[in-house]
């Protein structure tokens, strides 16, 4: 065992380390995110909610020729009466699910994408095939690039984006603000415009936090005191009013750490300007070429020795 | 570099297990194309909460850890500079070769809309902060170099070859139905052996540098296998959610890829009657428990960096799949610190199948059994899926067993018997 080789080894096993190091510590100082509240989004409030699922439907009429969203079967329901899809899926962006804890308490809640400040699945996508539209915030997906790996999913803390594992030509699918549909025609995303109770606004980021916040203010008690989305995550667009605890609802607890940040610090400590790759090669193809040349000369030796002994290994 | 250090394996090629790994070939494919007909969802139990199922699982993350065995090889002879081991690099690579080729293979019948693909081609679509868009390039990348790493061998062939079996089949074919042996088809068969030829030297010279961005490129995208699941904080459990996750898997690729060298080669010792390579095999086994102990101590100071200590020893489902594969890393290693054990081929094949076993068992802790996307959520592979799975992976076993048996892989028998009668009065146990 050749002690310098070993030590050349360990210092390149260590300089992956330090690298890993480094990106911690600045994690924290450069990049930080800005959230931009002149985005566009939506503030759902469950106390408003009548659970009429007329934003369910808006959405798949307004929606159908832009995502293929089909209606849903029920198991019960042998003749196709009614549109009952269990959980977002392949064929629906948004859902209204109620949690009932007692004949006293209970909620509705509405899901669909939260639109992220900084969205997991626009860092992941190997592709781009997820975008994020700089102007409105709005989180789309593309799917004449994407190419169904399906990280996204991994990716969203939200559980958002769903996949057609039932088509061999599958896509996924996940709100996109009505983007191309119903916001072009009318300036409003197509559940809000449905909604008959005024349960869902649609607005700039500011005006909707704004709005949270007068509520909040405005009836002490009513409400957990808490606008989930503000934070999140690094913040999403689509925000949430609730008088049950929010894990109640389904929405997971989170804290304000941005999953995307986390990783792509550590991405880019790595592979900024591509140094340390082309370093590493660089090194070792010194390394490598030099031991070539010790044996090529041990080898000439060799075979003029093999030679005299008239070996007979052809190859 | 002596091309004179390998030799083919001569046995025939129909033998019983090769008709046992073909059909479980020809199930796994038959079942491939149902998965294109009707759906991923017709063979496979994934669901929108665990997108990734054992394909990615086993074929990639551990599949390409498993092929590690060229890069591992690579870095001894060429950067350690140890190049008596130059004899078992070709098999190395043939296994690595299989096993990216195949990675490759099962991330195309895993990906849903694999037509899109060439947007990876496209500078506009490119997305460097995904550690996907960095796997993907580089296991293409990699392949490829692994191919070119192969070629000296298809060429040495080539250039030797009489193309009897040609000849043969032509002169069949010519009988049975009448078809005249294309014109000129010799002075053809001439010309390729001539390109051969002629390629071959000036392969060799460049080989070098092909070799070290083999060496790079595992070094990069096994990494990255690790940041892959950087993202998911709120869904890996915290015993393996960690910034050190790259740092892990590379290090992980790197013990796993030894220890396969060691199986690989007794295996094949014991399954073609050769001798077993004891003294190589010691030598290598000599590095696995220098890469473990840092990998063990990077794990076991992260977590107490993270407070996770107590979380590790509590004995809950996730804790006693995190005590396994730490405990079958940390065990296999312990036996090859006894020089003894070392020797015996027994022991050795013994300490590395389980150091191989704890690596792949935390591949899958990071990517199946640590991974809770929240409630209502569960997986376990269809039966449709794992088929498709050892499909592959007999595919993969028998393209080995041919491509020894007609192109000059395996370590030369002369060369080895050189090799063992100058540390004859070793005592070796088997
Ligand atoms: S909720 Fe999920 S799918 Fe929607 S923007 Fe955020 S990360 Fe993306
Ligand atoms: S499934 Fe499509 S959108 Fe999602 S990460 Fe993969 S390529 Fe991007
Ligand atoms: S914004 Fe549009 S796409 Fe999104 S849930 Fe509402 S109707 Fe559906």
């Amino acid at each position: 065992m050749g002690k310098p080789s070993r030590r050349q080894f360990f210092k390149i096993m260590g300089a992956t380390g330090a690298a890993l190091l480094a990106g911690r510590g600045r994690a924290s100082a450069s990049e930080a995110h800005l959230v931009n509240n002149e985005t566009i989004g939506m503030l759902y409030d469950a106390t408003k909610c009548v659970g009429c699922k007329a934003c369910m439907s808006a959405c798949k009429r307004v929606n159908s020729d832009y995502g293929s969203l089909s209606y849903e079967q029920a198991k019960f329901d042998k003749d196709g009466l009614w549109d009952a899809p269990q959980d977002l899926s392949g064929s629906t962006r948004t859902l209204i699910k109620l949690f009932k804890e007692s004949e006293k308490s209970w909620s509705y809640v509405k899901y669909s994408c939260m639109h992220c400040q900084k969205p997991s699945c626009v860092s992941v996508c190997p592709v781009s095939a997820m975008t994020r539209d700089k102007i409105t915030g709005t989180v789309d997906y593309n799917k004449d690039t994407c190419i169904g790996c399906r990280y996204c999913q991994i990716a969203c803390a939200f559980n958002i984006p769903k996949f057609q594992w039932d088509k061999a030509i599958p896509q996924i699918v996940k709100c996109d603000m009505c983007k191309n549909t119903n916001l072009v025609k009318k300036g409003i995303t197509g559940c809000a415009e449905a909604c008959p109770t005024g349960a869902i606004m649609f607005g700039k980021r500011k005006e909707l936090l704004a709005e949270a916040q007068k509520r909040l203010q405005e009836n002490p008690g009513k409400y957990v005191n808490h606008i989930y989305g503000e934070k999140e995550v690094g913040g999403t667009n689509h925000l949430y009013l609730s008088a049950m605890p929010f894990n109640k609802l389904g929405l997971p607890i989170l804290t304000e750490d941005v999953p995307a940040e986390f990783s792509e610090k550590i991405q880019h400590t790595i592979y900024k300007g591509f140094i340390a790759p082309v370093a590493l090669y660089g090194t070792l193809c010194f390394v490598a070429l030099k031991n070539m040349k010790g044996h090529e000369s041990k080898d000439k030796k060799n075979s003029t020795e093999d030679a005299k002994e008239g070996s007979d290994h052809g190859a | 570099m002596g091309h004179d250090e390998f030799q083919k394996h001569e046995a025939k090629i129909l033998t019983p297990s090769f008709i046992v790994l073909l059909t479980l070939t020809v199930i796994g494919f038959a079942l491939i194309a149902v998965r294109f007909i009707w759906g991923l969802g017709a063979v496979t139990n994934m669901s929108d909460g665990y997108p990734w199922g054992i394909w990615i699982t086993y074929d990639v993350a551990v599949g390409t850890a498993i092929a590690c065995g060229g890069y591992g090889m690579a870095i001894l002879i060429y950067i350690r500079n140890k190049m008596h081991y130059h004899p078992m690099i070709r098999s190395a690579i043939l296994t690595s070769m299989f096993g990216y080729g195949l990675a490759g293979f099962s991330v195309m019948v895993d990906v849903g809309r694999p037509w899109n693909s060439y947007n990876f081609f496209i500078p506009s679509k490119w997305q460097a902060n995904s550690a996907m868009f960095e796997v993907a390039l580089c296991v293409m990348a990699y392949t490829t170099v692994l191919l070119l790493e192969f070629l000296p061998a298809v060429l040495i062939t080539l250039e030797k070859t009489e193309w009897k079996t040609l000849q043969r089949f032509m002169d069949m074919l010519h009988k049975r139905t009448g078809i005249n042996r294309p014109e000129r088809m010799d002075e053809r068969l001439e010309s390729v052996k001539e390109l051969a030829a002629w390629l071959k030297p000036r392969l060799d010279k460049v080989l070098i540098f092909v070799i070290v961005l083999g060496i790079t490129l595992p070094t990069m995208h096994q990494s990255s296998l690790g940041s892959l699941l950087l993202i998911a904080s709120t869904k890996l459990h915290p015993l393996w959610h960690t910034g050190f996750l790259p740092l892990l898997f590379l290090i992980n690729c790197m013990f796993i890829g030894y220890s396969i060298a060691i199986l690989e080669s007794v295996i094949s010792s014991y399954a073609f009657k050769r001798p077993f390579e004891t003294k190589e095999l010691s030598g290598i086994a000599n590095i696995i428990p220098w890469l473990t102990v840092i990998w063990l101590t990077v794990v076991i100071g992260d977590l107490t960096w993270r407070g996770q200590l107590g979380t590790a020893l509590s004995f809950d489902f996730y804790s006693r799949f995190f005590l396994l594969d730490f405990g079958l890393v940390a065990g296999g290693s312990l036996l090859l610190f006894s020089g003894r054990k070392r020797e015996s081929v027994r022991w050795l094949f013994v300490s590395a199948a389980m150091i191989v076993l704890g690596g792949a068992l935390y591949r899958f802790n990071v990517y199946l059994i640590g991974f809770n996307p929240g409630k209502g959520w569960h997986y376990f592979p269809a039966l449709a899926e794992l088929l498709i799975t050892v499909g592959i992976v007999a595919f993969e076993i028998l393209g080995y067993q041919v491509l020894v048996k007609i192109l000059p892989v395996l370590p030369k028998l002369h060369t080895r018997q050189q090799l063992d009668a100058k540390k004859h009065d070793d005592p070796v146990t088997v």
